[in-house]
């Protein structure tokens, strides 16, 4: 079970949180203009990195903001998590564990 | 005296309480602070199990969480539990255990016993090379004697009368293990003012120093162990939890505990949960979890008196018992003599020690032949004989490394045999923590190697073995834990004065030779409890099993409820040696969570009944039950389905209920349906984006219906919204959808849309609503708001207004599920009965009715309005709805406008919504049912299915069953008539439109 | 091969079973095949079984990173059926149901296949509705399944909590008597032993590093052991689908979750059936062992760790002593997790991709396991004949661009 940092709460065990998939997907402007398989990328393709994933929660029981987090997928560990239209942080800046 | 071979003095027993306990229908007495295994060995008995496969007998191997043979079946009646190890029951009074898996009588006899003979037939994996002949045989009759064959005890019959509960604790530094490693770092860490958790398994803190004559500070283990346990308990930031077990260790140092509160206890007081689960998160985490003696493997190495060494130790020295009079000592390092010396000092006459090195060292055997025991290295115990209980070891020199015997057997009588090959470090916790493990060719074992979270081992379990080191190495753990955790921490204290043998490695010994191979004689058995043997593992190897996990799948090895404690590591290095491979290069199997068996009761906690979800009910609920209700579950609301009058069913009160709704006037409960409060500048431009249809010309004071899809495109909720005041809106939602639709309208604002100045609040439980509809609703309405215009001339339909309801500031809103005259009024929650009961009062004159769902499904269906999640699958397009007329044409954009424009949503063949009619109006179709043309059920299946029955309902109104239904291209074929798919038969019906009553809408304005 | 029998069992317990061949032999990877199969799982193993069998393509390799069968063929909760609502998905999973009743004898081997039957719950009205749905559906597909009333659920399983005062009290039930439980490991070694007879090379402990390929045509895989060129490349990694994509270039509509389950202590026999509950969110059956073996959902967030968090398992703990009151005092004995890939309509991806000769077979989320004997058919039909089996062919990955979806999300209304 994790423990994950809300931007505007602080840290907090994980059934506090809704998950949301990949972050920074921004619904494009004009839907209109794509053609079937650039939509099809919009709705259904995702990154799914083994790794480090930024990607999408929300303090579901808390303060009810989706904010972005950068998390390991094999090691579990969240190394940032920042506001929604916020930048991830550069990954210079990042302490990672060991794995 | 509690039982023969109980000595007369000594222990940790308590002798002045004596207890009562039925062992298989026997009554026998013990001590408190007895085990049950303790006690039943100070009575004599050894015989305590059969072997799974084989049906061998069984005695005791441990005398704690390793064991792996003594499984027992506690309690009787709804209390029963099944496959608790005898070595960790405590013994109370009353206590009634027996063998699991046995015949009524026990273990001593054994109708089954005879597979013993068939065991040649039955290597590894037996099973999967035959009764794959034939399906119907293998399941009628192979399947159901395996089956039955299998499985330890028996499962209560009853619900479990006791309860449960979670426990949420956060603390700087957790010490998993009370031992002198966990006391010694608990007391240092607990210095710097840090919360500390110790915790441990046993009732009593000191772990080993409870089994063996060790001395501390000039104290005996124990009394050193109270003595530290006393003053943490004097530190206010200190817990200490005896009887708890940490058997797992997650993500982000959060490990979970089971604490037993009440087995311990004769009589358990009715207020206090049985046991407790508790989530400990941890700032630091200190492992000091010991090490598990593991056996040897040797030749029939399985009887009954055939224990580990350190267990027949502590049978001794913490419990006074002596197990065996005619003793052997079969090991192959220096710390199982002390067993050997402990059993001659209890007065077992005859104590051979049988150590498999060739040489040791001259003080140990001076010591032992000092104290009349007779010492012969070099050799093994390469045999057994015995039945229920051994009576013989065969004893024969063998080469230097073991892996030869090299001179003829001597057949040594005994009643116990002793063994030890060495420990493995408890290294479970550790390794769920994702640590890697190393291996340590001095000791022969893994210890931990690579941590990843924030946690140090200590001691054992660290592979440190002498108690010096480890209380040394402990103290600076707790320390260094606290310092981690943001606390001012000084050098440790000086360390106890410590009276202790020397720690001293091994000499690995694996796989005990004999003058047969494993496999041709007798039984090589490294994991007791599935009855795997050595040859089980070269048969592995030879059929081409190499890696680690697969022998274990194929043998079993590891699978048992001791989940291999001492049988992995011997399972490995037999493997490694078979593969010719170093063993960390075979590699371990995964420790899996839970360290030991943890209950299910403690992990439901008490989130079971209303507290499995929690249970929403209405302001006017009471008034429903008055009513006498039947209540339907719509998400966590319970909702009235129907309300039968005594003598009536479901479809009695339907139609009822229908009828006078039609006729006269009804009532309904609507407060469950969601409720969100939309306010800010661009209220209706969100509005606009999450709804197909357009918002912006919507007046204050009107109400509009909306279809909300997803990005897909398809359909997920619906519902009416009105705008309250230039910049405010009240959106409805379905019941069951309300949270949803919360998350979704939340997620698209913060996330896409943040530039939008709009605010949303749900208030689903701020009003209470309550719907009063037919053609005298009108005439009950202007009775409870006497003081407003109602009639729709002055309020029409589609709009909403603020007026007095029986007194209470209201809203009412002119909108109609039913078809007929309605209104709903919304008054504050908190006077949703006070509401109702004037409506109902108002309404006497014209036979109020309340109605439940069921009514108003029917009444909807009628008028062809669709329910999202009934006529809605999450695969229907408004198009597929009919409803092309609430997609608009104009907006560029809306939540799954694009994807409606996909190929597959063009195709003319999708499935669209119809109405049905059967032929025969006395039909009413199930719900479900799928549609064909007509003749296709005379073809074999697959048959081709044209659609299905979305609703359905028998019509008081139109007197007739109708239904509505999802039919491919079915708005093209209004009229034609095709089959409804009965399990009976072929029911003919005709495509209708979904409108069945009042099409006009005449009906809504009364 | 040496054919198992009973008589070849006693015959070689006279040697004392020191003769048995190997169940598959360990070779080297050789320089080209005709067809390589990355991941040695179930799926991976069966499609190199039918392109021998069925197809007579025997120049073939599996490749496996670890150990064969040891991801989800090692860690599912064995469940299987062919109930599903949709006439595609009924086809696949019931032809796929069809090769497990036959399974034994062809493989030789006994995979342990044990149809008690599959009850999945209804809790409310909507799931009564759903459930009947399924149920005529299913029928009018020719398979085996039907409604059952409340009264009739209680026959079937005796030991349920069928209390109307329950949180959601069981409504009715369809039930599936062709359904059941299998022997996971043996299904993966009887199909390499099975594929190794027949000529395949079955290479563990290789993990495939990159796919290479001329154009937009592959011509073989990198792996720790080497570079191995095939004509064609069939990718069957649950799990790691997205990683192969990603080597390949392109990207796929999955990702990757925690699925956990658990075992009980053995005890003797009292669950005689498959019990799932979507609405509650727990399945159950007991094994030959006497293992109750309990599944539920996926964690929610994406992972390749083989493991999620501990109140995932508590809830569905809840949900089964909610169900069965009677197995409160039971323990939890052994709890594990696997990875899923998850689709975005909870149906899988079988076929082609963008680069020729190379196929997927992936996103079967956390239904795999009953799909492997029909999973490795119709793959490896497709990858011997690079045309989609006509029962894969709606699973196609074009469907996530024409909006064409298997959509059993709603429909299943239960995780598997």
């Amino acid at each position: 079970m994790h423990i994950i940092q809300c931007p505007y709460c602080g840290p907090r065990e994980e059934v506090e949180f809704t998950y949301g998939g990949q972050a920074h997907i921004a619904r494009p402007e004009n839907p209109e203009a794509l053609d079937d398989a650039q939509w099809a990328d919009v709705l259904f393709m995702r990154d799914n990195p083994k790794g480090i994933f930024a990607e999408r929660w929300m303090h579901a029981a808390g303060c009810r903001r989706w904010f972005n987090a950068l998390r390991h997928t094999v090691s579990h560990q969240i190394l940032a998590t920042y506001r929604m239209g916020e930048a991830p942080p550069a990954p210079d800046t990042l302490e990672e564990a060991s794995r | 005296m509690t039982g023969p071979d109980r000595l007369r003095d000594g222990g940790l027993i308590d002798r002045t309480k004596p207890v009562t306990f039925t062992w298989n229908g026997r009554v026998l007495g013990g001590y408190e602070g007895d085990t049950l295994a303790s006690a039943l060995l100070a009575n004599g008995v050894h015989l305590v199990a059969r072997s799974f496969k084989y049906r061998r007998p069984r005695g005791i191997l441990g005398h704690g969480t390793e064991e792996p043979n003594a499984m027992v079946q506690t309690g009787d009646g709804n209390r029963t539990e099944p496959n608790p190890k005898a070595t960790v029951v405590p013994l109370v009074e009353g206590l009634r255990a027996k063998s699991v898996n046995t015949a009524k009588g026990g273990p001593e006899s054994d109708p089954r016993a005879g597979m013993g003979m068939l065991s040649r037939f039955m290597p590894a994996g037996f099973y999967y090379k035959m009764f794959h002949g034939s399906q119907t045989m293998w399941q009628r009759v192979w399947e159901p004697i395996i089956r039955q064959a299998a499985g330890w005890g028996t499962c209560p019959t009853e619900p479990d009368p006791d309860t449960y509960d979670h426990m949420n604790l956060h603390c700087d530094v957790l010490v998993v293990g009370g031992g002198p490693a966990g006391i010694a770092a608990a007391r240092e860490a607990a210095k710097s003012g840090a919360r500390v958790v110790l915790a441990d398994e046993q009732e009593r803190f000191g772990g080993r120093l409870l089994d063996r004559p060790r001395n501390l500070d000039g104290l005996p283990g124990h009394g050193w162990a109270d003595r530290e346990v006393a003053a943490l308990a004097e530190e206010a930031e200190v817990t200490l939890l005896p009887r708890t077990t940490v058997f797992g260790y997650y993500d982000h140092n959060l490990l979970c505990a089971l604490e037993r509160r009440t087995d311990h206890l004769a009589e358990a007081p009715s207020h206090v949960t049985r046991q407790r689960l508790w989530h400990i998160r941890a700032r630091r985490v200190v492992l000091a979890t010991g090490a598990h003696e593991r056996p040897l493997v040797f030749a029939d190495n399985d009887r009954p008196g055939i224990m580990l060494a350190s267990a027949v130790a502590a049978y001794v020295h913490r419990w006074a018992v002596l197990p065996g009079r005619e003793a052997v000592v079969f090991t192959n390092n220096d710390g199982a003599w002390e067993a050997a010396h402990l059993l001659k000092k209890a007065g077992a006459p005859a104590v051979t020690i049988i150590d498999s090195r060739p040489k040791v060292s001259d003080a140990l055997k001076r010591d032992a032949e000092q104290a009349g025991i007779t010492v012969k290295t070099g050799h093994a115990v390469t045999g057994t004989r015995g039945g229920k209980r051994v009576t013989a070891a065969l004893v024969q020199p063998v080469n230097a490394d073991g892996t030869r015997v090299n001179g003829p057997a001597q057949t040594l009588a005994c009643d116990l045999i002793a063994t030890s090959g060495g420990w493995s470090p408890v290294v479970h916790l550790f390794s769920q923590s994702r640590g890697t493990l190393t291996y340590d060719d001095t000791w022969a074992c893994f210890r931990p190697g690579v941590a990843v979270q924030p946690q140090a081992s200590v001691g054992a379990c660290n592979g440190t073995f002498g108690l010096a080191e480890t209380l040394a190495e402990a103290a600076e753990a707790g320390v260094e834990a606290a310092r981690a955790a943001g606390f001012e921490t000084a050098a440790p204290a000086p360390a106890p004065s410590v009276e202790a043998p020397e720690a001293t490695p091994p000499v690995p010994l694996w796989l005990v030779p004999a003058d047969t191979a494993p496999g041709r004689g007798g039984k090589w058995f490294v994991d007791f409890q599935n009855d795997t043997t050595a040859a089980d593992i070269l048969l592995a190897v030879r059929e081409g099993f190499e890696s680690v996990e697969h022998v274990k799948r194929y043998t079993l090895a590891g699978f048992g409820t001791d989940q291999g404690k001492t049988a992995n590591i011997n399972a490995l290095a037999i493997l490694a040696g078979t593969l010719g491979r170093p063993i960390p290069e075979v590699g371990t199997t995964t420790f899996r969570a839970p360290y030991t068996p943890v209950t299910f009761g403690a992990m439901a906690g008490r989130n079971l009944g209303d507290r499995l979800e929690p249970q929403r009910l209405t302001n006017i609920h009471d008034r429903h039950v008055a009513l006498r209700a039947a209540f339907e579950d719509v998400g966590q609301w319970k909702r009235p389905w129907y309300y039968p009058k005594a003598g009536e069913d479901m479809h009695a009160a339907v139609a009822r209920e229908c009828k006078a709704t039609r006729d006269s006037v009804g009532v309904l409960d609507a407060s469950t349906l969601g409720k969100i409060d939309i306010q800010g500048p661009d209220a209706a431009e969100f509005l606009n984006r999450v709804y197909t249809n357009a918002w912006t010309k919507l007046a204050v004071g009107r109400v509009r219906y909306g279809i909300m899809c997803g990005e897909d495109g398809m359909v997920f909720d619906d519902g009416t919204t009105a705008r309250i005041d230039e910049n405010r809106y009240l959106m409805t939602t379905t019941t069951g959808g309300a949270a949803h639709v919360m998350d979704h309208l939340e997620e698209y604002l913060q996330t896409e849309w943040p530039d939008l100045r709009v605010r949303l609040t749900s208030v689903t439980e701020q009003w209470a609503t309550v719907a009063v509809a037919g053609p005298k609703a009108l005439e009950v309405v202007k009775r409870v708001c006497p003081d407003d215009a109602m009639a729709p001339a002055d309020f029409p339909f589609l709009s909403w207004k603020t007026a007095t309801a029986a007194g209470i500031p209201a809203r009412i809103f002119r909108i109609s599920f039913t078809g007929e005259l309605q209104y709903e009024i919304n008054v504050p929650w908190h006077h949703g009965a006070d509401l109702w009961d004037a409506v109902m009062e108002a309404g006497k004159d014209f036979d109020i009715t309340p109605y439940g769902t069921e009514t108003m499904h029917v009444l909807r269906a009628e008028k062809g309005f669709i329910i999202t999640g009934q006529e809605t699958d999450g695969t229907q397009t408004p198009f597929d709805l009919g409803m092309d007329w609430i997609v608009s044409k104009k907006k560029p954009d809306f939540i799954g406008r694009r994807s409606l424009f996909r190929p597959d949503m063009q195709r003319p063949d999708r499935k669209q919504l119809v109405g049905l009619k059967p032929e025969d109006p006395k039909v009413v179709l199930p719900e479900g049912t799928q549609i064909v043309e007509p003749g296709a059920l005379n073809r074999p299946p697959p048959v081709p299915m044209l659609g299905f029955v979305t609703s359905s309902y028998h019509s008081p109104a139109l007197e007739s069953g109708f239904a509505l239904a999802l039919i491919a291209g079915g708005r093209d074929r209004l009229g034609e008539t095709v089959e409804a798919a009965l399990p009976s038969g072929p029911v003919t019906v005709r495509l209708h439109d979904p409108v069945f009553y009042d099409a006009e809408g005449a009906r809504r304005d009364g | 091969m040496t054919r198992y029998s009973i008589w070849s069992l006693a015959r070689n317990a006279l040697t004392w079973h020191e003769n048995w061949p190997r169940y598959w032999r360990s070779p080297d990877p050789r320089p080209e095949y005709d067809v390589v199969v990355v991941g040695g799982g179930g799926h991976g193993l069966a499609t190199a079984y039918y392109l021998a069998k069925e197809h007579g393509i025997t120049n073939v390799a599996v490749v496996e990173k670890g150990w064969l069968g040891g991801g989800n063929t090692a860690r599912n909760t064995t469940i299987v059926r062919s109930n599903y609502l949709f006439d595609e998905s009924a086809a696949l999973y019931e032809l796929s149901l069809k090769l497990w009743e036959g399974l034994s004898r062809d493989l030789n081997l006994n995979v342990m296949l044990s149809q008690r039957g599959v009850l999945n719950l209804a809790h409310t009205l909507g799931d009564v509705r759903a459930g009947r749905r399924r149920a005529e559906a299913n029928r009018l597909n020719g398979i085996d399944s039907h409604w059952l009333e409340p009264d009739e659920v209680a026959k079937v399983c005796p030991i349920l909590n069928m209390s109307r005062s329950l949180r959601y009290p069981v409504l009715g039930s369809t039930w599936q008597p062709r359904g059941g439980v299998a022997r996971h490991d043996a299904v993966a070694w009887g199909y390499a032993r099975a594929a190794d007879a027949r000529g395949v090379d079955i290479i563990q402990n290789c993990e495939v590093t990159g796919i290479n390929r001329n154009g937009d045509r592959v011509t073989g895989v990198e792996t720790t052991r080497g570079t191995i060129r095939a004509k064609k490349v069939a990718v069957v990694t649950a799990g790691h689908s997205s990683v192969l994509a990603e080597m390949a270039g392109f990207r796929m509509p999955i990702s990757s979750h925690p699925l956990q389950a658990l075992v009980s202590e053995p005890i003797k026999p009292v669950l005689d059936c498959v019990v799932m509950s979507g609405a509650i969110h727990v399945y159950v059956s007991q094994s030959d062992k006497g293992e109750l073996v309990i599944g539920a959902g996926i964690d929610s967030y994406n992972s390749y760790a083989q493991r999620g968090s501990f109140h995932v398992i508590e809830g569905q703990t809840a949900a089964l002593v909610e169900l069965f009151p009677m197995f409160s005092r039971l323990k939890m004995m052994r709890s594990w997790g696997g990875i899923v890939d998850t689709c975005p309509d909870a149906s899988p991806i079988i076929g082609k991709t963008p680069v020729k000769g190379l196929y997927f077979n992936c996103g079967w989320g956390t239904g795999g396991f009953k799909a492997t004997p029909g999973s490795g058919y119709v793959f490896a039909a497709t990858v011997a004949n690079d045309e989609p089996h006509p029962v894969a062919a709606p699973f196609a990955l074009d469907r996530f661009t024409t909006g064409a979806l298997v959509d059993e999300h709603g429909a299943a209304g239960v995780a598997h």
